[in-house]
């Protein structure tokens, strides 16, 4: 059967079902329906819901056992069910739309709370969407241990986890050492955070201890203007702008490096990026510490900057330090400025120190490996391309585990003072 | 206090002299204060300071692609060229390449050359050849070919130039580089001074970014937007229709029904962590689940659509819910006073109110996934395409056929070889800046006039 027909039909029980219902509650109320328990369109739309919701969710289940199965030793039993009715999910689901319109046509009864049922029925539908977060999370997070697990079949687990070289080779021979990248990303990160951390935390004790109202009404949102621009901008920026400016004005003369991306241009890129999130998150929090404090202190005799650097920021600490938390975790999870700003090769461990930390070399982080890796032509049983779930899974723990406990020592704080 | 006594030594023994000077002491308290409100002020100015020296660049960049350099010629189009046959049947001049229509731009550029008297010593046929752009041939045949009546005729046309040619105008090229350059000669840049003093060549503004499709590397003074345009209006359309439904039941259901229970509680967790998972995650879990499990097609704008209504659903749910929560108690008491069920009152009285709210916080999820480039390299919209999408066909279904997106189109060009594309790729940004100001300035403006304080 067509889906279109399928879901014409369906709308058309449906859409039935509502009238008929309707019209079986005003009959059964004798013409006058102050005698029904509930208005008669709820006895319609209790109607509509029956035929409708049941038949839609058997046809997600059946498209996802139809999935599931392909292929699978274990479910073939469901394959060849459903290899010798064709169409078996599709009369299945109309078979529960009638019965279910039927059930419901039934129940329709001058006392039977219809608002109440049809209310449960929409009830339903909220809970199912309020659940689809749950189920994206658990699909990401099998989606990436199902491929891991794939990788870690044909790769050694210890060479990935304590690898220190990285040298994909599409034939064969591969190492692939996590290390080279985890530094590569730490790295840049770090430098994106000495950037952003010291002038998001002073713009934001300037526009809320210091500015006046109308220098905080122009400049908070222009800083903020800065959050909303796509990454790919800023990716950009580096590429063109930063990069070859880094290059030609500090790399060059200093003889430190002649790549046009590097680590320091990466970073500092991505520390303007991060300006306004460490700004707006830490404004809040400094915005909290309550005013008694303030003014304790400057009953004092202390000045202004000395209330601030001895109470309020103290008081914020927490917050302030789960702000920079939550920006080290963009950080580690940001891709394209990264991808055009801080180059593709790996971190070279085993060649001495001034090489690793070498601000002007070109070094490449987790989240680019992730896309070089799967883009492209991949062939999904090469360990080289399996290899990216793996990374995927490294990132999505370590920046959870940053979110995890940022948020968890922002709430701690909050409920001091409220 | 048991520690008053111990003041140290900082600790200033009775002040002696007038209180109008001020003591070394204060002296440096006050600078102290002076510096640290100074830091404050270079903060903001490092922040604004980058935020301009960012929107020039790309302003400086990129505003120059849309202008474009075109030639006006008159391009005779003989009959025994292009229908040996003389029978006008499309099937039998399609058999006419695009390597028989060359020449005739060729032959078209030498008669200008001599009709206006322009002699360049040096200048080969190859030069000449390659003056016009490799596009302008298949820009001819399509004309042609949706028209057979030109044949036997000579018609006036705007045709492009070599992206080189055009970098000339706008400074990318000079002659000093043209020389070390095997794509252009010095010569060449003669011809065009002498063709534009003729009239002939002009810089003008170029519609043809932003519809055309996507060209190869070879060309990038034909490579335009359109397809990016079509395939991220596509992905938006299906955002919209996805995550807004989704994700007000979503917040409703939260806000205003859910119990608290451990269900509730993991919504409520994953739901503030999904906010924060890298978007690249979400690549990754659009490659695995929509494409290599539900075997959706790789860079169809229904897969990008999928995956950034996943991205931006928490977006969408956390201001949707703080859009909720504004609404005050006695709305909803009210309609539960006078007999609604609490279904009612919130449909009835609840959402109604927390609409704009609603609408801005939707319009900023869409402008996020709009800017969102990441996962969509991940699900293959990095693809070369220039076809344009249909939104609905046979073979693919529903935004099924391939296509590609703004932002990464911008990463697509940043990784060709000629700079003409690092101009295209800025220009690209601008069009995507435009998108997203348009976009909040709508959220800001129905904030403003519908937003209601309680």
């Amino acid at each position: 059967m067509s889906p279109i027909l399928l879901i014409l039909g369906l709308a058309a029980l449906s859409i039935g079902g509502f009238y008929a219902a309707r019209a079986r509650a005003v009959q059964l109320s004798g013409g006058d329906i102050r005698s029904l328990a509930s208005l008669p369109g709820f006895y319609g739309q209790n109607a509509a819901y029956a035929a409708l919701i049941p038949a839609l969710a058997l046809l997600a289940l059946g498209g996802l056992m139809n999935r599931i199965a392909r292929g699978s030793e274990t479910f073939s039993f469901w394959n060849t069910l459903i290899e010798s009715t064709p169409g078996l999910i599709s009369y299945a689901a109309l078979g529960a739309s009638v019965l279910g319109l039927l059930l419901a046509l039934r129940a329709v009864q001058p006392g039977f709370r219809s608002r109440v049922a049809a209310e449960r029925w929409v009830l339903s539908l909220l809970i199912a969407a309020a659940s689809i977060a749950i189920f994206t999370t658990a699909a990401i997070v099998l989606s990436m241990l199902f491929e891991t697990q794939n990788f870690f079949s044909q790769y050694n687990w210890t060479e990935f986890l304590f690898g220190i070289k990285w040298a994909p080779d599409f034939r064969g021979n591969s190492s692939l050492g996590i290390l080279p990248l985890l530094w590569g990303t730490l790295y840049i990160s770090v430098v994106a955070l000495l950037f952003a951390v010291p002038i998001g935390l002073f713009a934001a004790i300037y526009l809320s201890e210091y500015a006046s109202t109308r220098t905080r009404a122009v400049a908070k949102p222009l800083l903020e203007i800065l959050a909303g621009i796509p990454t790919i901008v800023y990716g950009l920026f580096a590429l063109i702008t930063v990069g070859p400016m880094v290059r030609d004005w500090l790399a060059q003369p200093l003889g430190l490096g002649s790549s046009g991306s590097s680590v320091l241009t990466a970073g500092v890129v991505m520390g303007i990026m991060l300006i306004p999130f460490v700004s707006s998150l830490s404004d809040d929090i400094i915005n909290a510490v309550p005013q008694a404090m303030r003014d304790g202190s400057l009953g004092l005799g202390a000045t202004k900057s000395e209330t601030i650097r001895q109470v309020v920021i103290p008081a914020a600490l927490p917050g302030i330090v789960g702000a920079v938390l939550l920006a080290a975790s963009r950080a580690i999870g940001e891709t394209m400025i990264v991808v055009l700003g801080a180059g593709a090769a790996a971190a070279n461990l085993n060649e001495g120190l001034g090489e690793m930390i070498n601000p002007f070399e070109a070094m490449t982080t987790v989240t680019v490996k992730i896309v070089s890796q799967l883009t492209g032509d991949t062939d999904f049983a090469a360990p080289e391309t399996l290899v990216a779930f793996a990374l995927g899974l490294t990132l999505f723990i370590v920046t959870l585990g940053l979110n995890v406990l940022a948020l968890y020592i922002v709430r701690k704080y909050r409920e001091q003072y409220e | 206090m048991t520690d008053a006594t111990n003041l140290g030594p900082t600790a200033s023994p009775a002040r002696k002299g007038s209180l109008l000077v001020q003591d070394a002491r204060t002296k440096k308290r006050n600078a102290a204060e002076a510096r640290f409100k100074a830091y404050g002020v270079a903060a903001i100015t490092v922040g604004v300071l980058a935020l301009v020296i960012l929107v020039t660049s790309i302003l400086g960049n990129g505003l120059s692609s849309f202008k474009q350099t075109h030639l006006t010629m008159m391009i005779e189009l003989p009959e025994a060229k292009l229908d040996k046959s003389g029978t006008r049947d499309l099937e039998v001049m399609k058999k006419v390449t695009t390597i028989g229509y060359a020449p005739l731009l060729s032959n078209a550029l030498k008669a200008e050359m001599e009709a206006n008297g322009i002699a360049i010593d040096g200048l080969s046929k190859k030069d000449i050849d390659n003056f016009i752009s490799k596009e302008a041939p298949a820009t001819l045949r399509n004309l042609v070919l949706a028209d057979t009546s030109l044949v036997g005729q000579t018609v006036e046309l705007k045709i492009l130039v070599n992206g080189r040619i055009d970098g000339y105008y706008k400074g990318r090229v000079t002659a000093e580089s043209a020389l070390l350059d095997s794509n252009v000669s010095p010569q060449q840049l003669q011809l065009a001074d002498a063709l534009r003093d003729a009239g002939l060549l002009e810089t003008a503004f170029n519609p043809g970014f932003l519809t055309m499709p996507d060209a190869s590397d070879q060309r990038p003074e034909a490579a335009g937007l359109g397809v990016a345009i079509l395939g991220s209006l596509y992905m938006m359309i299906v955002v919209l229709v996805l995550a807004l439904p989704i994700g007000v039941a979503a917040s409703i259901y939260l806000e205003e029904f859910a119990p608290k229970n451990r269900w509730t509680d993991l919504i409520e967790v994953n739901i503030s962590n999904l906010a924060a998972v890298p978007s690249i995650v979400f690549g990754i879990l659009g490659l695995a689940i929509f494409i290599n499990f539900a075997g959706l097609r790789a860079s169809a704008p229904i897969v990008g659509g999928l995956v950034l209504t996943l991205m931006t659903l928490p977006t969408i749910i956390i201001s949707t819910r703080a859009a909720l929560k504004s609404v005050p108690p006695s709305i909803r008491d009210a309609a539960l006073g006078v007999g609604a069920s609490k279904m009612q009152s919130v449909f009835h009285h609840v959402l109604p109110l927390a609409a704009p709210g609603i609408l801005t916080g939707t319009i900023i999820g869409l402008a996020q996934a709009l800017g969102e480039t990441a996962p969509l390299l991940l699900i293959g919209m990095v693809a070369f395409v220039r076809e344009y999408p249909a939104a609905y066909s046979e073979a693919n279904g529903l935004f099924g056929e391939p296509s590609t997106a703004l932002p990464v189109q911008v990463y697509n060009w940043t990784q060709r070889a000629d700079p003409a594309f690092f101009e295209r790729a800025s220009g690209a940004i601008i069009v995507l800046l435009v998108f997203l100001l348009f976009m909040n300035a709508v959220a800001i403006y129905l904030r403003r006039r519908f937003e209601r304080r309680w």
